[in-house]
C-alpha cells in the first residue's frame, strides 16, 4: 500500500512515542529539551488564548464586558449570560442533535457498505467509480446550492432538519466511503473474504458476520467526523434553513450577529455551541485513534 | 439470485431509515392554522420594542390567532433577505414579511411572490388613510400589494450634546461648508472622531445625504430613475465632499455596525452620526438622553423617506391570519402601538402628534410640508441589485479613496440597474 | 460471463443507491448550475435565455470595480498564508512531539481542540482578538502586543486594505494546524523504528536523520495535508461571514456567490460557483488520478 490520500479525520494519532535508545545527557541535549518544552508551552498558551477570552467574558456582566479589558478576569462572576444564551439556543441545540445523530449513523452505515464493496467485493471499474465518488468530497457546495434548494422542494422534503439530514447524508457518502474503504483494505485480509466465499457465504452474510464485527474503529472515525461536520455546518444551514427550524450555528449567528449583540451572551453561546463537539473530541478521541491509524495515513 | 433480493431489501431499508429520520425532526417545520409567522429583521433594540407593541395590539384585535416571531437578526437585514429569498424559492413563505416600499417591493411584485391587496384596502377603508405619494410606491399596474406600517426619515444628523457644548458649538450647521468648519473645531478641541461612521450601507446613507446637499432634491431623485447623469461634475463634487467627510470619521469604520458607531456618540468619543430616525428609539431604549438631532447639513427641508410595509405572500399557510395581521398594521391603533416605540412616524395621516415623543412630533410636521426623496440604502430608491453594487463600490472606496473609480462604478451600476426599475 | 456477474453483481447492486444519489446530487446538480451560469437569469423574474459564456467573460472583463478579480486576489493571499501557516505549524508541532515529551496527550489534545469548534463559534471571539484599535483603546491581540512592549506589532488586522486577508487567515490557522499536526504525527509514527535505529547506528546526526530519512518518508502525508487544507481554503465562507460579514474588504468568491444570490442574480452566482469548482478541480483531479495510479501500482 502506498500512502494513500486521506483526509484523515481529525484525530489524536495513537501510539506513544517510540522509546529510543537512551543517550548520554549532554549540555546540548538539555538545552534542546528546554527549548522544545518552551516552544510547546508557548504554543499551548497561544492556542488557548481565544478559549480564555470566551470563558472569562461569558461570566462577566455590565460594563465589565468590552473589547478593552477583555483579558481581565471578571470582578463579579455571574452565570446570567449563560442562562440568556441557553434561552436563545436551547431549541436549536435539541434540533441539532436530531440532525447530527441520524446523519452520523446513516452515513456511517452507507459508508461501511460502500467501502466494503469497493475494497473487498470489487467489480470491474471499481477504482474509477471510487475516484468519481471521491470527487464529491472536494466540491465547493456553492456549485450545487442553487439547484439544490429547488430539488429538495420538488422531492417534497420538509424544510429545516429533514432537508439538512438528507443533504448531509448525501454529501457525507464520499468521505465515509473513503474512510471505510481504506480501513477494510488495510485491516481485513482478502483471504478471509475468499475463505468465506469458498464456504458459500454471500455478500450480505460476509458483510454482516465478517466485516461489521471488526468495523468498530472505522465507525468511530466516521461517526465523529459526520457528527462534527453536521453540527458545525453553516453553509447548508444558512441556505436551507432558518432560525425557526435550523441548527445551532444559525441560532448562534443570530445571537452574535445582532445589531447590538450582547457580547457576554454571544460568548456563552459560542461555548454552548462548541460543547458537544469538544466532548466528542476530547473524550472519545482515544477510541478514534486506532481507526484513524488503520484507515487513513498508512505507509 | 437471493443475494440480489437481499441487497434490494437492504437498499429499501436504508431508504426507510432515511425517511424515518426525516420524519423524526419534522416538528420544527409544522405550524397550526392559528399561527401567524411574521418575518422581519427587527430582533433587538427600538425595532424589537416597536414589533412588541404591534404584537400586543395584534393579540387584542386578533385573539383567534397566535403571533410567531420569525425575526432573523444580523447584517442590517442582509441575513434576513437571504433567508427570505431561500424560503420563497423553496415555496415555504412566512405568513407575512417586511418589505421596503418602492423599488425593493417592486422586485417581489414583479417576481409574482406577493398577493394583490386592493380588495382589502377597500374593505378596511385604507385607500384614503395613507398619503397618495406613498400609495403610489406600493402600487404596480393599479394594484396595491402591501400595507405600510410607518415612515422613517433617513437624513438625520444625531449628536452628543455634551460633546458639542464642551467644544463651544451652539448651533446646528446649516450647510456642508458650515459642517466642515464645525468638524474642524471639534477636531481642534481634541474630539478624536468628530463624525462616527459604520460599514457599507451606512456609508451609502452618508453619500446619499451629501448628494442631496450638492445636487438638490430633484436632481437627486433623478439619479435613481435615470434622468440625472452619475458621471456629471456635480456628482464629482459631491464625491469629493464625501471623501473630505470620511477624513473626520473613525478609522475602524469598516468593522462597525451602525449601533457600534452610535455607541461612539453615546460614549462621547464622537460628536455626530448620520443615521435614520430609528436611532431616536434606540437611544431611548438604551437610556441615553443627551442627544440632539437636526436635518443633515445642506439638505434644507428635504425628507428622505423609507417605509416598512407588510405583504401577503403567495402560498402563505394562514392567509386569514395574515389578513388580520395586515389589518392591525394598517389600523390607527396598530400604527400608534408600533410607531411610538420604533421611533418612526405613522404612515396614516390621521394620527395625533400628541401621542408621540418629541422627536417624532417634529418629523410628523416635516413629513407634511417637506420635499420627499427616496433612499437607495433602504430600498425605496433602487433595486436590490443596485443596492448591492453600490454597497460594494463604497466598501472599496472606504479602503482606497479612489474617487474616480467610485463615480465610474456608480455610473455603471446605474446603467445596469436603473432602467430595469 | 454469468458466473462473473454473479460474483460481482451483488456488490454493484449494494453500492448502486449511493451511485445514483451522487450522480444526481453531485454531477447532476453541477450540470444544472452550469446551465444556470450560461443563462441570463439575473433577477427573480428568471428570464431563461442562453447567453453562452458571457457571464464568465463579464466576471473578468466587465465586473464593476473588477470585483471578481479582487475576490480572487483576496483568496490567493488568504490561501497562501493559511496553507503555509498550517503546514509550518503542524509540522513543527509534530516534530516537537515526535521526539517524545511528557504529557504528550495534553499537548496533542489542546493543539487539536480548535478543530472541534465551528468557525461560527470561533468567529465570535476572533472578532474581538483582531480588534483594530491601538494605543489606549487597544483590546485583544493589540493589547497584548502593547503590554509586551511590542507596540510595533499592533496593526489593523483584517481591515487593512492590502494585507487584511493575511490576518483573516489567522483564525483558520488556529483552527487547522492541530489537524495537520495529527497527520504529520501519524506519518512520523508510521516510519518503521528500524529505519531510525539503523541510521543512528551508522552515526548519522539528528539533523541528517530528519533530512535524509524521515522527511522524505513524509512527502505523501504532506501532499495529503496540502490538498485538504488547500481545498478548504478555496471554499472558505463561514469564517469570513462571522468575522467581518460580507463586505468588499474581505470578499472571496464563496462570499461573492452569497452576495449575488442576495440580489437574486442567479446567473452570476452560478458562474462564480462553477469557476470556484474549476479551481478546486485543477487542484484535486491530478491528485486523485495520481493517487489511483500509485495505488494500482502497489
Amino acid at each position: 500500500m502506498t500512502t494513500t490520500t486521506t483526509p484523515a479525520p481529525p484525530a489524536t494519532p495513537t501510539p506513544a512515542a517510540p522509546r529510543r535508545p537512551r543517550r548520554d545527557i549532554t549540555p546540548a541535549s538539555v538545552t534542546g529539551r528546554a527549548v522544545r518544552y518552551a516552544l510547546l508551552l508557548f504554543f499551548l498558551i497561544v492556542v488557548l488564548m481565544p478559549a480564555y477570552v470566551l470563558l472569562v467574558t461569558s461570566f462577566k456582566s455590565g460594563s465589565e464586558i468590552g473589547v478593552t479589558g477583555q483579558w481581565n478576569l471578571p470582578q463579579r462572576w455571574t452565570t446570567a449570560s449563560w442562562v440568556k444564551a441557553w434561552d436563545a439556543l436551547g431549541p436549536s441545540f435539541v434540533r441539532t442533535f436530531q440532525l447530527a445523530v441520524p446523519v452520523a449513523l446513516i452515513s456511517s452505515f452507507i459508508g461501511a457498505a460502500n467501502g466494503f464493496v469497493l475494497s473487498r467485493w470489487r467489480f470491474p471499474g471499481a477504482d474509477a467509480v471510487f475516484t468519481l465518488i471521491l470527487f464529491g468530497m472536494f466540491i465547493p457546495y456553492q456549485a450545487v446550492m442553487i439547484p439544490l434548494r429547488e430539488i429538495v422542494t420538488t422531492i417534497g422534503v420538509p424544510p429545516g432538519i429533514p432537508t439538512l439530514t438528507l443533504v448531509h447524508v448525501i454529501y457525507g457518502i464520499p468521505i465515509c466511503t473513503l474512510i471505510f474503504r481504506n480501513y477494510y483494505a488495510t485491516t481485513v485480509p482478502e483471504e478471509i473474504i475468499e475463505a468465506g466465499r469458498v464456504d458459500g457465504a454471500g455478500l450480505l452474510r460476509t458483510f454482516a458476520w465478517i466485516i461489521l464485527p471488526v468495523s468498530m474503529p472505522g465507525f468511530v472515525v466516521t461517526v465523529i467526523w459526520q457528527f462534527t461536520s453536521a453540527w458545525n455546518d453553516y453553509l447548508f444551514a444558512i441556505f436551507l434553513s432558518n432560525t425557526r427550524n435550523g441548527p445551532i450555528t444559525i441560532a448562534l449567528n443570530a445571537l452574535a450577529g445582532a445589531q447590538s449583540p450582547d457580547y457576554a451572551a454571544s460568548m456563552a453561546g459560542a461555548l454552548i455551541t462548541s460543547l458537544p463537539t469538544l466532548f466528542v473530541y476530547v473524550v472519545l478521541g482515544r477510541w478514534f485513534i486506532g481507526g484513524l491509524m488503520a484507515g487513513s495515513v498508512k505507509s | 439470485m437471493r443475494f440480489t433480493r437481499r441487497a434490494a431489501i437492504a437498499a429499501v431499508g436504508v431508504a426507510a431509515l432515511l425517511s424515518a429520520a426525516a420524519c423524526g425532526g419534522g416538528d420544527g417545520g409544522g405550524s397550526s392554522t392559528k399561527d401567524v409567522e411574521v418575518f422581519t429583521w427587527w430582533a433587538d433594540g427600538g425595532e424589537k420594542a416597536g414589533l412588541d407593541g404591534l404584537v400586543a395590539q395584534f393579540g387584542t384585535a386578533c385573539a383567534d390567532y397566535t403571533f410567531v416571531n420569525g425575526a432573523v437578526a444580523g447584517g442590517a437585514g442582509a441575513n434576513a433577505k437571504q433567508v427570505l429569498a431561500s424560503r420563497l424559492q423553496q415555496n415555504d413563505p412566512p405568513d407575512t414579511f417586511q418589505a421596503h416600499a418602492g423599488a425593493e417591493l417592486s422586485d417581489y411584485i414583479k417576481a409574482g411572490q406577493v398577493e394583490d391587496l386592493s380588495a382589502q384596502y377597500g374593505e378596511w377603508g385604507l385607500n384614503n388613510a395613507f398619503p397618495k405619494g406613498l400609495i403610489d410606491n406600493l402600487t404596480v399596474d393599479g394594484k396595491i400589494y402591501s400595507v405600510p406600517a410607518n415612515i422613517h426619515r433617513a437624513n438625520v444628523l444625531w449628536s452628543n450634546k455634551t460633546v458639542l457644548t464642551q467644544a463651544g458649538i451652539t448651533k446646528d450647521p446649516a450647510s456642508l461648508a458650515e459642517f466642515f468648519t464645525t468638524l474642524d473645531a471639534l477636531k481642534a478641541k481634541g474630539v478624536a472622531t468628530p463624525l462616527a461612521l459604520g460599514k457599507d450601507w451606512t456609508q451609502l446613507m452618508l453619500l446619499e445625504t451629501v448628494l442631496i446637499s450638492d445636487l438638490g432634491p430633484d436632481k437627486f431623485t433623478g439619479l435613481w430613475n435615470g434622468s440625472t447623469d452619475w458621471a456629471g461634475a456635480d456628482v464629482t463634487k459631491a464625491i469629493d465632499d464625501f471623501t473630505k467627510l470620511l477624513g473626520y470619521t473613525n478609522k475602524d469604520r469598516d468593522s462597525l455596525d451602525w449601533t457600534d458607531a452610535e455607541k461612539l456618540v453615546m460614549d462621547g468619543k464622537a460628536a455626530y452620526q448620520l443615521m435614520g430616525d430609528w436611532e431616536a428609539a434606540d437611544l431611548d431604549t438604551k437610556g441615553f438622553k443627551d442627544y440632539g438631532y437636526a436635518v443633515f447639513p445642506g439638505n434644507g427641508d428635504t425628507f428622505q423617506w423609507l417605509a416598512d410595509s407588510f405583504v401577503l405572500p403567495k402560498n402563505a399557510k394562514n392567509p386569514d391570519g395574515t389578513k388580520c395581521w395586515l389589518k392591525t398594521v394598517g389600523s390607527a391603533e396598530g400604527q400608534k402601538a408600533f410607531n411610538t416605540k420604533k421611533g418612526s412616524i405613522p404612515a396614516r395621516t390621521d394620527a395625533n402628534p400628541g401621542d408621540y415623543p418629541q422627536y417624532q412630533q417634529t418629523a410628523i410636521a416635516d413629513w407634511k410640508t417637506a420635499q420627499q426623496v427616496p433612499s437607495c440604502a433602504h430600498g425605496s430608491a433602487c433595486s436590490q441589485g443596485f443596492q448591492g453594487a453600490a454597497n460594494s463600490a463604497l466598501g472599496k472606496f472606504s479602503s482606497d479613496l479612489d474617487t474616480a473609480a467610485l463615480q465610474k462604478a456608480l455610473a455603471t451600476a446605474a446603467s445596469q440597474f436603473a432602467k430595469t426599475n | 460471463m454469468g458466473k462473473r456477474i454473479k460474483r460481482w453483481g451483488p456488490g454493484l447492486l449494494l453500492i448502486s443507491p449511493s451511485l445514483v444519489v451522487l450522480a444526481v446530487f453531485v454531477y447532476g446538480l453541477i450540470a444544472w448550475t452550469v446551465k444556470v451560469s450560461m443563462s441570463d437569469e439575473h433577477d427573480a423574474l428568471g428570464s431563461k435565455g442562453f447567453v453562452g459564456l458571457k457571464n464568465y467573460t463579464d466576471l473578468f472583463t466587465n465586473d464593476i470595480n473588477d470585483r471578481f478579480t479582487h475576490s480572487l486576489k483576496n483568496l490567493l493571499i488568504f490561501t497562501v498564508v493559511f496553507v503555509v501557516g498550517t503546514m509550518v505549524l503542524g509540522l513543527l508541532w509534530a516534530f516537537l512531539l515526535d521526539r517524545g515529551v511528557r504529557a504528550e496527550g495534553v499537548f496533542r489534545t489542546v493543539y487539536l481542540f480548535p478543530m472541534a469548534v465551528s468557525f461560527v463559534a470561533s468567529g465570535v471571539v476572533w472578532r474581538w482578538l483582531m480588534n483594530s484599535n491601538t494605543g489606549d483603546d487597544a483590546g485583544g491581540l493589540n493589547w497584548i502586543f502593547g503590554e509586551l512592549h511590542l507596540g510595533f506589532l499592533q496593526n489593523s488586522w483584517w481591515t487593512n486594505p492590502d494585507w487584511g486577508m493575511a490576518a483573516m487567515a489567522m483564525p483558520a490557522i488556529w483552527q487547522l494546524s492541530g489537524y495537520v499536526m495529527a497527520l504529520f504525527l501519524a506519518g512520523f509514527r508510521g516510519i518503521p523504528q528500524e529505519l531510525r535505529e539503523a541510521a543512528v547506528m551508522d552515526g548519522t546526526s539528528t539533523f541528517q536523520l530528519y533530512r535524509h530519512v524521515i522527511f522524505p518518508q513524509l512527502t505523501p502525508v504532506a501532499l495529503s495535508a496540502l490538498i485538504i487544507v488547500g481545498h478548504m481554503s478555496m471554499k472558505m465562507f463561514d469564517l469570513i461571514m462571522s468575522v467581518s460579514g460580507a463586505q468588499w474588504l474581505t470578499e472571496v468568491p464563496a462570499v461573492y456567490v452569497w452576495q449575488a444570490l442576495l440580489t437574486s442574480d442567479y446567473a452570476k452566482a452560478a458562474a462564480i460557483a462553477v469557476l470556484l469548482l474549476l479551481f478546486v478541480a485543477v487542484l484535486i483531479v491530478p491528485y486523485l488520478v495520481h493517487t489511483t495510479r500509485a495505488e494500482r501500482r502497489s
